[in-house]
């Protein structure tokens, strides 16, 4: 089919860019297995989801104003004044926790199917570096409103740096670049919220992508679909991204925005959980607000923090749960994938870790009452614990026989 | 006691203060953003009795007149007190330094209160002023207490005096109640008096997000559109998927 191509304006461009080989590449003859099942939908729509952060955060930074005196005003300049101005904040600000929600999910299918495996380690990698840089992200970019959780919310979390045994204050002084959160951290935050963490962002989804196109998609049997291949020399389970999965996320991508609009037009604040109270109240030096809490996102590792008794012990902690994921390609011993033929025991164990992960995001959002933090004390103990399982279930687990091909319809 | 960290400090002690203040029980407002007429006397409250002292610096008259269907020159004329053209902002001329002097602190901007604070909270607040010698004021507030602000609708609720009992709880701890009664009339009766508090909280709902009615509107269209993309969407994708077995 490329041959016909070589023609006309494509013919001129292909004898000088690669365009046409990048379009089979990577979509029209990308073969993915054909029996993706809902949880295949959250990898597109997390690209969608960046695409429109990026795009809704130009128009904003079109009349947001990064300096402490007027940043509050200018995002109510934009929600009042701006045509439009409404519908770029919320989309932007629900965004933000959209982009979270697909993203767990999408992890999440990673640990059902075992999509972190041999030979997609780089995948999960280059994932995990995505999460991290998505999480300071979406902290830089919660400053900006100005309101008193931006400030003081960033206060708490920069103050953890101080928490590292000697450099620890000069570490935090020098994020902050004052004594205390101010004009000159918004600026710098602003710097890093808009152009150095969305470089980033691109170059890594790229290198997401690149790779796992070069090693091919897992799914849900975890089945390598490389190995069975067609006369035509095609995976025999395999169909072309394009048109197939495109048409498919097409309908996913509908789904996502019916929910996402619900949110945007109805409940922009949802209760507090997408947008906090206190950041309708000017950022304020002088006065705490009653109840610092993260957004939702962070309030698991923030329960594990709180959950440790000693302040530099949590914050080790806290990093642990989060560089621990990094290494599950190497900690889940099972050469099994999918859940599907995986034992009882690691069944549970997921069904252990998610509720851990679950309880901990409620608890992170609560007063730390005694009571509440022995609840956040053991499910963090749960949570690490799912990491030891993973070692420990391969070396007595029963797994079922893997079958060589797909079991799709 | 052993030495905690920061963070639960933060949260913990904060959350003590609140447990002290006691929950106090909130009425629920109950505004009706589509009721027109209420937004209108809620406005002419507002300008009357709030924009002396607190600011919604974020509010313009010309936007506050379109969307609750009040003519510019109307508005100019009934609801200006400061002059002006109607495109500017709703701030107040009240110097910060006096302010300090006189209430111990600026009055807050209200442009976005009913977002902070919620209102339910403004209505129950608004209505939980009483009797308090010992204030500078002579007034105190159930809600928020020893609050700086004066007790400015007085006139059109009268003054309420504290009822303190003593109830005994099933459990046989004994705990305070105070209640509020009404000692002296004012211009409007206990009923017209909320009602007029219920139109107020309900302008301030409106001005802390004067696109939220659109907002909505347009919502209901984007999710009908949505809803008929989303059959033609599944439908193309069961036509292409027919020859994948």
């Amino acid at each position: 089919m490329a041959e016909k191509w070589k023609t006309g304006v494509l013919g001129w461009i292909d004898a000088r860019f690669p365009l046409s080989q990048m379009w089979n590449e990577h979509l029209a003859e990308y073969y993915a297995p054909k029996n993706f099942n809902f949880w295949y939908y959250f990898g597109s729509l997390a690209l969608m989801v960046l695409v429109m952060q990026i795009v809704t955060g130009i128009w904003l930074t079109m009349n947001y104003k990064p300096d402490a005196l007027l940043a509050f005003n200018s995002v109510e300049y934009i929600m009042r004044d701006v045509n439009w101005g409404w519908l770029i904040r919320y989309m932007h600000s629900t965004g933000a926790s959209f982009f979270f929600i697909v993203v767990y999910l999408h992890m999440f299918r990673g640990l059902l199917y075992g999509s972190y495996k041999k030979p997609r380690e780089l995948i999960w990698i280059f994932g995990m570096i995505i999460y991290v840089c998505l999480m300071a992200e979406a902290f830089m970019g919660y400053l900006l409103p100005w309101g008193q959780m931006s400030y003081w919310g960033a206060q708490v979390i920069i103050s953890l740096f101080g928490a590292i045994p000697g450099i620890g204050e000069s570490l935090a002084l020098w994020i902050r670049g004052d004594y205390v959160i101010s004009d000159v951290t918004l600026n710098r935050f602003f710097a890093f919220h808009v152009i150095a963490v969305p470089i980033i962002l691109l170059a890594l989804v790229v290198m997401h992508i690149l790779a796992l196109h070069e090693v091919g998609s897992n799914n849900p049997d975890g089945v390598e679909i490389k190995k069975t291949k067609g006369p035509d020399g095609h995976p025999v389970d395999g169909i072309p991204f394009h048109p197939y999965y495109t048409v498919k996320d097409i309908v996913g991508v509908i789904v996502f925005l019916i929910f996402f609009c619900i949110v945007v037009f109805f409940m922009p604040e949802l209760g507090g959980w997408f947008l906090e109270r206190d950041n309708f109240i000017p950022a304020d030096p002088l006065k705490t607000p009653e109840h610092i809490v993260p957004l939702w996102y962070f309030t698991p590792f923030y329960a594990i923090l709180r959950a440790v008794p000693d302040k530099f012990l949590g914050v080790v902690a806290m990093g642990a749960a989060i560089v621990l994921l990094f290494f599950l390609p190497w900690l889940d011993r099972s050469p099994v994938k999918s859940i599907r033929y995986r034992g009882i025991l690691y069944k549970l164990a997921l069904v252990v870790f998610v509720i851990s992960f679950l309880a901990l995001g409620y608890l992170g959002g609560e007063p730390a009452t005694p009571v509440l933090t022995n609840f956040a004390r053991l499910f963090s103990i749960l949570y690490f614990a799912f990491f030891a399982a993973l070692l420990l279930i391969p070396m007595f687990e029963k797994t079922k026989p893997v079958p060589d091909r797909v079991t799709s319809k | 006691m052993k030495k905690r960290f920061l963070p639960l400090l933060l949260v913990l002690v904060p959350a003590l203060t609140l447990a002290a203040a006691g929950g106090v029980h909130l009425d629920k407002a109950n505004i009706d953003p589509d009721n027109q007429q209420s937004l209108q006397r809620g406005a002419r409250l507002f300008v009357n009795y709030c924009l002396s002292c607190h600011a919604a610096g974020l509010m313009r008259y010309e936007r506050m007149g379109h969307d609750l269907g009040i003519t510019e020159p109307v508005v100019a004329e009934n609801l200006m007190f400061t002059g002006g053209r109607v495109g500017e902002l709703m701030t107040v001329a009240t110097d910060p330094d006096d302010a300090v002097e006189w209430f111990g602190t600026v009055p807050p901007d209200l442009s976005v209160i009913a977002r902070s604070r919620g209102v339910d909270w403004l209505y129950t607040y608004l209505r939980s002023f009483y009797k308090d010698d010992s204030r500078v004021t002579g007034v105190n507030n159930l809600v928020f207490p020893d609050v700086g602000m004066p007790d400015v609708l007085w006139e059109l609720q009268g003054w309420q005096k504290p009822v303190i009992t003593t109830v005994k709880d099933s459990d046989g701890t004994e705990r305070k109640v105070v209640e509020l009664e009404l000692e002296e009339p004012g211009l409007l009766s206990p009923k017209e008096y909320d009602r007029a508090v219920r139109d107020l909280v309900n302008f301030m709902d409106y001005m802390a997000e004067p696109g939220k009615h659109d907002r909505r509107a347009l919502g209901v269209k984007v999710i009908m559109f949505l809803l008929v993309f989303l059959v033609v969407a599944y439908l193309m994708k069961k036509e292409f998927w027919k020859d994948v077995h």
